[in-house]
C-alpha cells in the first residue's frame, strides 16, 4: 500500500478543568486507509476528533496536511483544508431536499443554479452508488442514507480526510453492509478515513490500522492483522482482561428468612407511554431484568413503575402494601430509585456540581425546608466518589465535564445514597467503557446479596444473563415469556423474542 | 394545544382591554383592541333608542386611549360631556394608539355616514387616503389636539395648542419674576415629543440672549416623577446652587420637590426655588394654593366647546379659521384661586 | 534560591488572579470600582456623607453614595425575583413595570377609597401593603401558570400583563389620580423621622436578608437551578417542575408588591402610564451583568443584587455629568453592552484561558527571568 502520509498530528495536548485530556498524543493517517480510532470512554477519541475538526482549540502540538502544517482554529478552517466529518447524529437539514443539503452553505455568495445543483448531486450520488434522488426531501430518506448523503456532501467538497463518528450505532445490518461499501469505494479514490465505533467487529471487517488511546494518552498504532481482538481489549482496558468471565459466582444469592418476600408487586399496570398492562414482582434480595428489543417496551415498563409517565391502570403494592405510586416523589417515597436510560437528558444536572448532585435525590426526599449543611452534602459526595471511585477534579466540579462512565457512576451513587429498597437500573453501562461496566456489574451482585432487590436492564444479553436471575421478555410492548433458572440462556433469549406463536 | 393556549391568551388581552375601556364610560366599546378578535369596530353611543332620530348630528370621535394620561382623560372626558344627545349629537367614540387602528376606525364611521369625522391622529402621516374618501362621502372632517400632514383642503379645521406659546408664557412669567441671576434645573419630558420641543425652545432660547439666566442641568426624565427626583437629587449632591426648577410637566416637579423637600430646601412663594410645572394637574394647582409652587402651565385639554362652535358655524354655512389656536393659562400661585383649581384642574 | 521557588509564586498568584478574574462577582465589582473611581476624579466629595435637616426638621444623611442605594433600592429588589425566574423557567418576567403599576395602584385605590383626594387615610398602610402583595402574587401566579402549565415562552406569557397592565392600573382606580394625605406614607420611599438613613435602603436589606435566609434554609435554590438546568432529570428526582416555576413567578410578584410600595411612597401618587416605566429591563440587566445566563440554569443571587446597583450606580453618575438628554440612552446602552458582553459565562471562560496560557508562558520563561524575580521578591 502507498505509505504516503496524509495527515500526521504530533505532540497534541489539551486540558479542561481538571481534566488532561489528551497528552502528548500522536496520529498518522496515510492516504487510501481505513483507520480506527479506539479506546474507552474518556479516553481521549472524541477530544482528538474536535481538535483535528476545529471544534476545540489544542493546547500544544502540530498538524499537518500533505506535509505542510495547518492552523484550525474553527470547523470552517477544517473544512477549507479538506477535513470533514460526519457525526452520529445528522447534522443536515430533513425538511431540504437532498441536493440542497449536499451543497447548503458552500455557495460562497453565489447565486445558486438549482438545474446545476441538482445534476451534479444526481451525477454523485450515482457514482457512490447511493439510493437516493437529488430532488427527494432528505427526511423520507432512511436514516443511513441520510448518513451516506452527509459523506457525500463531504466528497463533493474534495475532502482528503473523512471522519466517521460512530456512523453505525443508529444503523441496522444491511445498512451498515453498504455504507462499509461507501467506505472501501472512497478508499479506493485515496480519501483517509478516521473510523470511531465502539463495535470491535466492524472494525474488524473494514480497517486496515487501528491506533488505541487510553486515559489521555497514546497507547499506540498497529496493523489490524498483528492485533488479535483480546489484545485490542486488554490495549484499551490497560489489563488483561480475565474478570469478564463469571462474577455471579463471586457473590452470594441474598438468603434470609425474607428472601421470598415481595418487594414491589404490580398488577395490570398501564401508563400512557403505550405499553400493554403488564404484572411484575420482585423480591427482596432479587435481580432481574426487562429485556427485548430497542423500542419493544422494556424503559416504559419501569417508568410506570417509578411513576415517571403518567400511570393510567393498574394495582402496586409495596412490601404487600397497597399504595398509589403517580410521580417519582411518591416512588422515591416507597424505597425505589430509578437510574435512567438516557443519562443526559434525564439524569444529570450538567452545570451543577458533582455533590450537588449526588445529593439531590436525598434531598428531595428529606424535604425542601431541610437543607444538608455544606458539610453533610460534603460528606456524603466525598464518601460515594471514593466508595465508586468516580474520578473527578473535586466534588465541585460541575458533573458535564466528567467522562460519561463517570457521570453515571455519579447519578449511581445519587441513587444509592438513598439506600432504596428497590433500584431499577436501566441501561446504566450504556456508552461506558468496558472496566466501568465490569464494576457497575459486580457492585449490583453486591447489593443484591446485601438485600437490596434490583431491576436491571441492558441491550447486552451478556451482561443481563451475568446478573440477572431471572428476565422478563418483552416484544411489541407486551410481556411475552419469564426466564429462570436453566432456561437463562442467549439461545432461549433469542428464541422468547423472536417468538413462534404469541399467547393471544 | 398551542391554539387553546392562543385563544386564552386572546382571550385575556381583549379582557384585559375591555375591562378598562369599559370602566368609567359605559357608553362606548371599540377600544384600542389589539386583538381583530373580538371583531367589532364601533358601536353607537348615546344608547339605542334615540339613535335613529334623524335632527341630531352624527358624529364620529376618534381620540388616542385615555388611559395614556390625565391630559387625554381630562380631554375624553370632556367630549363625552360635550357630544352627547341632550346637546344634540349622536356621537361614536373609538380609541386607539395606533395609526392603523385609527385609520380603520374612520373608514368605519365613513361607511356609517356620520356628518362629522373628529380625529386626533396617533401619527401625523398616512391620512391622505382615507380623507380623502371622507371627502367624497360628504363626510366633514375636523381635526383636534393633534394635526396632520395632508392637504388643508381635506379638512374644514384644526384646532390645537401652541406648545411654543405656552412655554413662551412659563418664560415670560420666570423673566417677571424680577431675579438677579436665574439659575435653573430643567427638567425635560420625552425628547422630541411636541410638547418638550415647545417647552424646551422657550426657555433655551431665553437663556441663550440673557447673561443672568443660566442652565445648571438640563437632563430628560421622560415625563417620570422618579427620574426627576433622581436628576434634581444629583443635582443636590454635587453640591451646585439653582434657585428655578422648570419642570415640563407637573409629575416630574412633584418628583424635583420631592427632592427639594428631603434635602431641607425651601421652595415655593418667597422662598429659596421657585418651582414650575405644566399640565394644570388639580393636585398640581392645590400646591399652588398652598403656596408650594410657584407657576403651572396650562395645556388645554377642553376642546370640545371649540369643535361645537366649528360645527354650529359649518351647519349655519360658515366657513370657520382653518387653524385655531386655543386659549392656554399660566397660574401664578400668587393669585389663583380655588375656583381655578375647579374649573381647570384636569 | 532556585528556580522552582521562584516560578512558584509566580504560578500560584496567576492561579488566584485567574480565579479572580472569572469569577462571576468580578465584572460587577470591576464596574462599580471604575464608576467609582472616574466619580472621584471628578468630584473629591464623592464619598461624603452629609448629616442634614429634610423640609420637615427630619435628619437625613445625603451624598451620591446614599443616593445611589436609595434609588437602587426597588431594582435590587426585583432583581432577587428575577433572577429566581430567569434560573426557573429560562427566561424573563416583561411584565414587572406594569404590574407595579397595578399592585400601586391597588394599594392607593385601598388607601384612598373611591375619593381621589381624601382628607384622611381610609384603611391602614399595612392593609393597603398586604392587599398590593396579594394583587403582586395573583399576577405572579398568572404569569407563573400560563408559563408552568400552559408552557408558555415566558416573555410571550408576560406580554399580556406588559400590555394590559396600565390600563388595568388605571382601571382599578378609575382612571383618577389619587394623592394619599398621610406623611406616614411616605415614610416608605423617604425617611422616617429620627432615622436619617432613607427607608428603601433598608426595606432593600431586609429583602435581602429575607432571600439569604430563605436560600440558607430550604432547597428553593438547589430546586431552582435544577429545574432550569434540565427540567426532565429535576422530575425523576422527585422535584415538581411546574410548582418550581410557579413559586419564582409568585416570588417576583412579592418583590413586584414591595417595589411598588417604595415607587409609589416616593411620591405619594401614581402615574399610570410612566410609574416603574422600563424597570423590568432594568431588572432583566442586573441579572444579566451579575454574569447570569439569561437562558437560565445556575444562577448567583448576589451578583444580580449587585449588578442592580451598577445600573444605578451608571444612571446616577450619567446623570451627574451633563450629558445631552437625547444623547443619554446611548452612553447607557453603550457601557451596559460593554459590562453584559464582559460578564457572559462565554467570556469569562475565554478570559480564563488566557490567564492559564499567560501563567504557563511565564512558567516557561521564569528559568530565564528567576534572578530578576527573586530579587523582586526580596
Amino acid at each position: 500500500m502507498d505509505e504516503y502520509r496524509l495527515l500526521e498530528m504530533r505532540g497534541i495536548d489539551k486540558t479542561f478543568p481538571g481534566v488532561r485530556a489528551l497528552q502528548h498524543v500522536d496520529f498518522t493517517l496515510n492516504k487510501g486507509e481505513i483507520h480506527a480510532l479506539m479506546g474507552e470512554n474518556g479516553a481521549g477519541k472524541s477530544t482528538l476528533i474536535k481538535v483535528l475538526t476545529g471544534v476545540y482549540s489544542k493546547d500544544a502540538g502540530t498538524i499537518r496536511l500533505d506535509g505542510e502544517e495547518v492552523k484550525i482554529h474553527s470547523p470552517q478552517d477544517a473544512q477549507n483544508a479538506g477535513i470533514s466529518t460526519v457525526y452520529q447524529e445528522i447534522t443536515l437539514c430533513p425538511n431540504l431536499s437532498v441536493a440542497e443539503n449536499m451543497f447548503i452553505g458552500r455557495g460562497n455568495g453565489k447565486i445558486t443554479n438549482w438545474r446545476e445543483m441538482n445534476d451534479r448531486a444526481k451525477a454523485l450520488l450515482e457514482r457512490l452508488d447511493i439510493p437516493a434522488k437529488a430532488t427527494q426531501q432528505l427526511a423520507n430518506c432512511s436514516i443511513a442514507v441520510q448518513q451516506m448523503v452527509a459523506i457525500a456532501r463531504a466528497i463533493d467538497m474534495e475532502c482528503k480526510v473523512l471522519i466517521l463518528d460512530e456512523p453505525t450505532s443508529s444503523l441496522d445490518e444491511q445498512e451498515v453492509e453498504k455504507l462499509f461499501g461507501l467506505m472501501r469505494d472512497l478508499k479506493a479514490m485515496g480519501v483517509g478515513i478516521i473510523f470511531v465505533t465502539h463495535f470491535l467487529d466492524q472494525v474488524y471487517e473494514v480497517c486496515d490500522k487501528i491506533t488505541v488511546l487510553r486515559d489521555g494518552q497514546l497507547v499506540g498504532e498497529y496493523e489490524i492483522r498483528d492485533l488479535p481482538r483480546v489484545q485490542l481489549v486488554a490495549k484499551m482496558l490497560g489489563k488483561e482482561m480475565d474478570d469478564l468471565s463469571d462474577i455471579k459466582g463471586e457473590h452470594e444469592a441474598y438468603h434470609s428468612p425474607d428472601a421470598d418476600m415481595k418487594i414491589f408487586e404490580a398488577v395490570k399496570l398501564q401508563s400512557n407511554a403505550g405499553i400493554k398492562p403488564f404484572n411484575f414482582y420482585i423480591n427482596k434480595g432479587e435481580v432481574n431484568g426487562f429485556t427485548g428489543l430497542l423500542g419493544s417496551g422494556r424503559s416504559e415498563c419501569v417508568r410506570a413503575i417509578f411513576g415517571a409517565d403518567r400511570v393510567i391502570g393498574g394495582k402496586v403494592k409495596v412490601k404487600g402494601k397497597a399504595v398509589k405510586i403517580h410521580k417519582p416523589k411518591d416512588a422515591m417515597k416507597n424505597g425505589i430509585a430509578y437510574l435512567p436510560e438516557d443519562r443526559k437528558v434525564d439524569g444529570i444536572i450538567g452545570d451543577l456540581s458533582v455533590r450537588e448532585n449526588i445529593i439531590l435525590a436525598l434531598q428531595v426526599m428529606k424535604g425542601f425546608f431541610k437543607p444538608f449543611t455544606k458539610a453533610q452534602a460534603y460528606a456524603f459526595a466525598d464518601e460515594y466518589i471514593k466508595k465508586l471511585n468516580i474520578k473527578t477534579a473535586s466534588a465541585d466540579t460541575p458533573i458535564k465535564s466528567l467522562s460519561g462512565g463517570n457521570q453515571q457512576k455519579v447519578i449511581l451513587a445519587r441513587w444509592l445514597l438513598m439506600h432504596p429498597e428497590y433500584l431499577i437500573l436501566d441501561e446504566p453501562t450504556r456508552g461506558i467503557d468496558v472496566g466501568t461496566k465490569v464494576d457497575i456489574q459486580k457492585l449490583v451482585l453486591e447489593l443484591a446479596s446485601g438485600g437490596m432487590s434490583i431491576t436491571f436492564i441492558s441491550s447486552e444479553t451478556d451482561e443481563m444473563l451475568r446478573t440477572c436471575s431471572r428476565l422478563i421478555v418483552m416484544r411489541d410492548r407486551k410481556v411475552v415469556g419469564e426466564l429462570s433458572g436453566e432456561d437463562l440462556t442467549q439461545s432461549m433469549i433469542m428464541s422468547t423474542i423472536a417468538g413462534g406463536e404469541s399467547d393471544e | 394545544m398551542k391554539k387553546v393556549v392562543a385563544l386564552i391568551m386572546t382571550a385575556c388581552v381583549a379582557f384585559g382591554l375591555m375591562a378598562c375601556s369599559n370602566s368609567d364610560k359605559k357608553d362606548t366599546t371599540a377600544a384600542n383592541n389589539e386583538t381583530e378578535a373580538a371583531g367589532k369596530d364601533t358601536e353607537k353611543a348615546g344608547g339605542d333608542e334615540g339613535g335613529g332620530s334623524s335632527d341630531l348630528i352624527k358624529v364620529g370621535i376618534i381620540n388616542n386611549d385615555p388611559n395614556e394620561s390625565g391630559y387625554r382623560t381630562a380631554n375624553d372626558a370632556d367630549l363625552q360631556k360635550m357630544f352627547c344627545k341632550e346637546n344634540g349629537y349622536d356621537a361614536s367614540f373609538a380609541y386607539s394608539l395606533k395609526n392603523d387602528e385609527q385609520i380603520k376606525y374612520a373608514q368605519g364611521f365613513i361607511q356609517d355616514e356620520v356628518d362629522y369625522l373628529l380625529l386626533s391622529a396617533a401619527d401625523t402621516a398616512g391620512w391622505d387616503t382615507v380623507l380623502q374618501d371622507a371627502k367624497n362621502a360628504g363626510v366633514k372632517v375636523i381635526l383636534f389636539d393633534r394635526t396632520i400632514d395632508a392637504d388643508p383642503s381635506l379638512y374644514e379645521a384644526s384646532i390645537v395648542s401652541d406648545m411654543d406659546k405656552e412655554g413662551e408664557t412659563a418664560v415670560n412669567w420666570l423673566a417677571g419674576q424680577g431675579l438677579s441671576e436665574y439659575n435653573v434645573i430643567h427638567i425635560q419630558g420625552v425628547m422630541g415629543s411636541a410638547a418638550q420641543q415647545g417647552r424646551s425652545g422657550a426657555l433655551d432660547k431665553k437663556v441663550e440672549a440673557e447673561a443672568n439666566w443660566n442652565i445648571v442641568k438640563q437632563q430628560t426624565a421622560e415625563w417620570n416623577a422618579e427620574k426627576a427626583q433622581q436628576i434634581v437629587q444629583s443635582v443636590i449632591d454635587s453640591g451646585t446652587s439653582f434657585n428655578v426648577i422648570y419642570a415640563e410637566n407637573d409629575d416630574m416637579a412633584k418628583g424635583a420637590v420631592a427632592a427639594l423637600d428631603a434635602a431641607g430646601i425651601s421652595h415655593g412663594v418667597g422662598k429659596d426655588v421657585i418651582v414650575m410645572g405644566f399640565d394644570c394637574n388639580k393636585w398640581a394647582l392645590e400646591e399652588l394654593l398652598k403656596q408650594n409652587w410657584n407657576y403651572d402651565g396650562q395645556c388645554n385639554p377642553f376642546q370640545a366647546s371649540y369643535i361645537d362652535a366649528i360645527i354650529k358655524d359649518l351647519e349655519a354655512g360658515k366657513t370657520p379659521e382653518k387653524t385655531i389656536i386655543m386659549d392656554e393659562k399660566g397660574f401664578d400661585a400668587a393669585t389663583i384661586t380655588q375656583a381655578d383649581v375647579d374649573n381647570y384642574g384636569i | 534560591m532556585s528556580n522552582n521557588d521562584t516560578k512558584a509564586p509566580a504560578n500560584k498568584f496567576l492561579t488566584v488572579v485567574k480565579k479572580v478574574v472569572s469569577h462571576q462577582m468580578f465584572i460587577p465589582i470591576m464596574a462599580l470600582l471604575i464608576l467609582a473611581i472616574v466619580n472621584l476624579a471628578f468630584d473629591p466629595n464623592f464619598f461624603k456623607i452629609t448629616l442634614g435637616k429634610n423640609n420637615a426638621g427630619n435628619p437625613i444623611l445625603s451624598g451620591p453614595l446614599i443616593t445611589i442605594l436609595d434609588y437602587g433600592a426597588e431594582t435590587a429588589i426585583l432583581a432577587i425575583g428575577m433572577t429566581l425566574v430567569t434560573a426557573a423557567a429560562g427566561g424573563q418576567d416583561i411584565s414587572v413595570g406594569a404590574t407595579i403599576a397595578i399592585a400601586g395602584s391597588a394599594m392607593l385605590r385601598v388607601l384612598c377609597g373611591t375619593n381621589p383626594s381624601p382628607d384622611t387615610i381610609q384603611a391602614p398602610i399595612i392593609v393597603a401593603f398586604l392587599v398590593a402583595c396579594l394583587v403582586g402574587m395573583a399576577c405572579g401566579a398568572f404569569n407563573g401558570a400560563l408559563v408552568s402549565f400552559f408552557k408558555i415562552q415566558p416573555m410571550i406569557a408576560t406580554l399580556i400583563l406588559f400590555t394590559a397592565g396600565r390600563s388595568i392600573a388605571a382601571w382599578i382606580n378609575l382612571n383618577k389620580l389619587p394623592v394619599v394625605p398621610d406623611p406616614k406614607f411616605a415614610y416608605f420611599g423617604g425617611i422616617i423621622p429620627g432615622i436619617p438613613v432613607p427607608t428603601p435602603i433598608f426595606i432593600m436589606i431586609a429583602c435581602v436578608l429575607i432571600m439569604a435566609l430563605i436560600l440558607k434554609f430550604t432547597n428553593l435554590g438547589l430546586y431552582t437551578q435544577s429545574v432550569g438546568i434540565n427540567e426532565k432529570s429535576a422530575k425523576l428526582n422527585g422535584i415538581n417542575p411546574i410548582l418550581i416555576k410557579f413559586i419564582a413567578f409568585v416570588i417576583l410578584g412579592l418583590c413586584v408588591a414591595v417595589a411598588a410600595l417604595i415607587k409609589v411612597s416616593r411620591i405619594s401618587t401614581i402615574n399610570y402610564s410612566v410609574i416603574a416605566k422600563d424597570i423590568e429591563m432594568d431588572a432583566i440587566l442586573a441579572v444579566a451583568l451579575g454574569g447570569n445566563a439569561l437562558s437560565g440554569g445556575k444562577f448567583n443571587m448576589w451578583a444580580s443584587i449587585l449588578g442592580a446597583y451598577v445600573f444605578q450606580f451608571l444612571t446616577t453618575t450619567l446623570y451627574k455629568f451633563n450629558i445631552a438628554s437625547s444623547a443619554l440612552p446611548a452612553y447607557k446602552a453603550t457601557v451596559v453592552i460593554l459590562l453584559v458582553f464582559f460578564s457572559a459565562p462565554k467570556v469569562r471562560e475565554t478570559i480564563g484561558k488566557g490567564f492559564k496560557k499567560l501563567k504557563e508562558s511565564i512558567g516557561k520563561s521564569s528559568k530565564g527571568a528567576a534572578g530578576k524575580a527573586s530579587e523582586g521578591e526580596a
